[in-house]
């Protein structure tokens, strides 16, 4: 039986407010455990929660950003649970009235389609703390760091509009690309500034009721995300193909292992039993305010894309990957700015650096490379004092930290060729000196013999130790094998 | 000197008739003596008062003293104490020692004003008796074997007493007024929002109001005036500024309408309690004052609307009291479970353990619409009681509660009966309006309260009704047999 997958997902998003959501904590990552918990964190009798304002702001530009309708008046509801890293014994988050009500994201597929994601709607709510078990602390006792309780977050719902993996990944990193382009989240998964709840069901090709779903929690990288969905995706067509049934139910999955397992089925779930929470009035936000926001908003990845195409003459491919990382979008203008070569800005950007970036999993503002930098480079491959391949040995001169762009040029003799008369004569020398691949040239058939010039311009290169400008060579080699015909 | 009011010590303080430091040790002297008997005192902050008291002289001294500068105060076991154990007459919170102050005890202290000790309470505020307090009951000092009043009984009994001139106290339904009413002295609840709740353990945050206690009504805006503030960690309290409660006693109640609910004379009430108040609503007429037959329908619908939203929200508000970070812990826990459990089951005496399984209950999936939900929606049409009823109005006047003080044990085993005590003051609280009490006469030589309800921020009002009434009679300057004056 053909099976169609459906996911739908829940994302909570670590707003980068400076302090807490409901105190005047700081929210810095990183600090020494429970050194960023004040008495209101820590739930002391009788302290008492006050919104943080920049919390709702960013709330409201998210749904701005999506085209949401905005809460106009929304409310934090008190969420029951007993666990020791929730000191309050509640999670005070919204549930009936959440700040932004239904919008849309649009996602671009790897085949250049685009679809539409339906957001059910996205609301405020507080992060618990953080409890080390056994492994994360010390042998035989549990730990609680509350440096992470009080932290605000949006957790942002979506309709289950996604059909695959790759679908829902696309999803999530646009989402990325949203909070990060407009400034309320560091997008740092690794410290966990977004997390992704994973909603999956099966059913037959073609029927529409939706089959029963699995939840999978807490998921922090793309990547795992991906592979937990094949993984669950490939147990439910298992299970319903044996002739079982899928149990409702919340698994994890460990991303190093790449196994799940099932945490807690619906019979287990709690009653929250919510309740407005009496401590907070409800959030009133005036049409005023929303408008300021509004017109505040930083510019957005899609109308960014749309604006390198036009303004850089990028290929939409390009513009996309440029556009989508509001660090690397400006990363990118600063570059092309100082360089005045937008494509040669654009390749070393996405190509070259963000390998670079991806292969020793830094950021961006880590990168010992700066805008200006690379600029310089760029400069001096444009005006062909280096070549191409000698760029890629400057930007490694760059990294190890050696210097700029022509210290290094100097001090690793990498200037380019590009007198003809010297090259003329290193052409001619390579020819003379190999006679037998001449031969062969001329006695190739004439459509064939494109294929052949390879030979001659590594022989070439190498006889000018790689400094010959490869453009005037081939060139070169052209006008001289044609003259031997 | 323990039968001077405020406003006397005031003045004796201005005058040199004696020092800070002589009431101090006087009161803290009478304490000693009597309280044993009493037991209104929980703690008793000797040390630290005698030092304030020290202060207080130079201050008054160098002539740059505030009003309150030296007055003997004690407060409540609610409000957070730095340095000092604020129990919440609780022994979840025997060991408890707040490293801040409530603001409320901030104020005080920022006037000069000297902290005696800590008051005992019905346990987290949950009683009409104090007879739950972990701490034992205290006794009123009218009659030794009837109970004060809850949940402020200590606060109300060291008045009466003649242990301090003044003290401060919480009202939830009726936590200041009743016991105000069964110890013959004034006491007031401000409006929701007037006073702030930060540093106030939260019993049920929507409806919890602080307020003061003093022998009369004049007092009682001394007191106020240095309580009320706004507070912005407090975001239930309301900027509005804080009018001189003591300015406007002075005025005439001629052409005063006072409005009488039908609903609150009906059967239930005592009839010696009835006939102190008509005859107080007399003397108000005498003054000058009309009466009005007026009609607060829902009346009824009170009670057990409260019983609703008061346990729902209490549920979720002692949820914090789970052995994990302060207050009592029960030994050798064998798993999470077995730790809160324990923990609750021994911390906690049977009345907050009924309202915390009672509020649980009316919050649970299935339950909600019914109880709280409905709950809420009598809460609304209360307020439109009110509302209408003060179109017509200035003031409300009854009793305060339904008979004089009762002997203990008389409802301990009929929480509905107990329930009935603040039949007269929850629906104030439901409407967030203020009330007060005050005494009216005596029925067995035990005291009655007359109960005024004001319209929103009407304090002033209020407290020049009581003051013209203290004035025209000596029901305030009644002292319990025993009390030497």
């Amino acid at each position: 039986m053909n099976w169609e997958t459906v996911i739908g997902l829940e994302v909570h998003v670590q707003l980068a407010t400076k302090t807490k959501i409901f105190s005047a904590a700081s929210t810095e990552f990183g600090a020494e455990p429970n050194t960023q918990a004040c008495n209101i964190d820590l739930a002391m009798p009788g302290t008492l929660p006050v919104v943080n304002k920049q919390a709702i702001d960013y709330a409201v530009m998210f749904g701005l950003a999506i085209d949401a309708e905005i809460g106009k008046t929304s409310v934090f509801e008190r969420k029951n649970y007993f666990y020791p890293d929730l000191p309050k014994g509640y999670q005070t988050t919204q549930l009936e009235k959440p700040i932004v009500g239904p919008g849309i994201v649009e996602i671009q597929l790897d085949n250049g389609d685009t679809k539409s994601i339906r957001i059910h709607h996205a609301h405020l709510e507080e992060d618990a703390g953080k409890s080390l078990h056994e492994g994360d602390f010390r042998a035989g006792v549990s730990g609680i760091d509350l440096n992470r309780a009080g932290t605000p977050l949006i957790e942002i719902v979506s309709e289950p509009d996604m059909r695959n993996a790759q679908e829902a990944v696309a999803f999530a990193k646009k989402l990325h690309s949203l909070v990060t382009s407009i400034g309320i989240c560091d997008g740092e998964m690794s410290q966990g500034s977004m997390r992704f709840d994973v909603n999956i069901s099966i059913r037959p090709q073609g029927e529409s009721k939706l089959g029963t779903r699995t939840e999978t929690k807490n998921l922090n990288s793309f990547k795992f995300m991906e592979d937990a969905i094949h993984l669950e995706v490939e147990r439910q067509i298992d299970l319903l193909e044996e002739g079982s049934t899928i149990a409702q139910e919340t698994r994890l999955y460990n991303g190093d292992t790449k196994v799940a397992r099932s945490m807690r089925s619906k019979e287990e779930a709690n009653d929250y039993r919510y309740f407005p929470c009496p401590d907070l009035l409800p959030v009133v936000i005036s049409d005023e305010h929303i408008a300021n926001l509004h017109s505040n908003l930083p510019e957005l990845p899609d109308a960014r894309q749309q604006r390198f195409v036009a303004e850089y003459d990028l290929s939409q491919y390009d513009a996309n990957i440029l556009s989508a990382d509001a660090s690397m979008a400006s990363y990118f203008e600063l570059t092309t700015q100082q360089s005045g070569n937008a494509k040669l800005s654009a390749n070393w950007v996405a190509g070259e650096l963000s390998a670079r970036l991806n292969a020793e999993n830094i950021s961006l503002d880590q990168s010992p490379l700066s805008a200006e930098l690379l600029a310089g480079l760029i400069k001096r491959i444009a005006d062909n004092t280096i070549s191409g391949k000698m760029a890629k040995q400057v930007f490694e001169g760059i990294w190890s930290g050696e210097g700029n762009v022509d210290q290094i040029i100097e001090k690793r003799g990498l200037k380019q060729v590009s007198d003809s008369g010297a090259l003329e004569s290193i052409v001619d020398e390579v020819l003379t000196s190999n006679q037998a691949m001449v031969d062969d040239y001329i006695n190739t058939d004439a459509d064939k013999r494109k294929k052949k010039l390879g030979g001659f311009m590594g022989q070439i290169m190498k006889a000018s130790k790689g400094q010959a400008n490869p453009q005037q060579v081939s060139h070169i080699l052209a006008k001289k094998l044609a003259e031997m015909l | 000197m323990h039968n001077l009011t405020i406003t006397e010590l005031i003045n004796g303080l201005k005058k040199r008739v004696f020092s800070s430091t002589e009431i101090t040790q006087h009161f803290l002297s009478r304490i000693k003596t009597l309280d044993p008997l009493y037991n209104s005192l929980i703690s008793v902050t000797e040390a630290q008062a005698l030092k304030s008291a020290q202060t207080a002289d130079t201050q008054l001294a160098q002539g740059n003293a505030s009003e309150l500068c030296g007055i003997p105060l004690v407060h409540k076991d609610i409000f957070c104490t730095q340095g000092v154990r604020t129990s919440c007459g609780s022994k979840m919170l025997d060991n408890f020692v707040p490293p801040y102050n409530a603001t409320v005890v901030e104020n005080f202290r920022n006037s000069g004003a000297v902290m005696l000790g800590k008051t005992n309470m019905d346990e987290f505020a949950m009683g009409s008796s104090n007879e739950t307090s972990f701490y034992g009951a205290v006794k009123n000092p009218w009659a030794i074997d009837s109970v004060p009043g809850g949940s402020s009984g200590g606060s109300a009994a060291a008045i009466a007493a003649r242990l301090t001139p003044g003290a401060t106290a919480t009202d939830t339904g009726g936590s200041i007024r009743q016991p105000a009413a069964l110890c013959g002295i004034t006491g007031l609840k401000p409006t929701y929002g007037r006073v702030s709740r930060w540093g106030m353990i939260a019993f049920a945050s929507s409806l919890d109001q602080g307020g003061p206690m003093a022998r009369t009504a004049e007092d009682c805006a001394l007191l106020l005036n240095c309580m009320a503030s706004y507070d912005e960690k407090d975001s239930t309290c309301i900027d509005r500024p804080v009018p001189n409660y003591s300015a406007s006693l002075g005025d005439s109640v001629k052409g005063l309408r006072i409005g009488i609910p039908k609903e609150y004379f009906s059967e239930g009430l005592n009839p010696g309690t009835e006939k102190a108040v008509r005859d107080s609503l007399t003397e108000y007429e005498k003054l000058g004052a009309e009466l009005v037959e007026i009609s607060l329908p829902n009346t009824a619908l009170s009670v057990p609307a409260y019983y609703v939203i008061a346990p729902a929200e209490a549920s979720a508000n002692l949820s914090r009291f789970d052995g994990v970070r302060y207050g009592h812990r029960c030994e050798n826990p064998k798993d999470l479970e077995d730790l809160y459990r324990r923990t609750r089951a021994e911390g906690f005496g049977d009345e907050v353990q009924r309202r915390i399984l009672i509020g649980t209950y009316c919050l649970s999936a299935g339950y909600y619409d019914a109880y709280y939900g409905k709950a809420q929606q009598v809460r609304e049409l209360i307020r439109q009681d009110f509302n209408q009823a003060f179109e017509k109005v200035d003031l409300i006047m009854g009793p305060t509660c339904p008979s004089p003080a009762f002997k203990f044990g008389a409802k301990g085993n009929d929480p509905v009966a107990m329930y009935l005590e603040d039949i007269y003051t929850i629906s104030t609280n439901l409407a967030g309006l203020p009330g007060m009490s005050l005494p009216c006469g005596l029925v067995d030589n035990k005291p009655v309260g007359l109960q005024i309800i004001g319209n929103y921020f009407d304090e002033a009002r209020m407290l020049n009704a009581a003051h013209q009434f203290q004035q025209a009679t000596d029901w305030h300057q009644l002292a319990p047999a025993g009390i030497q004056l």
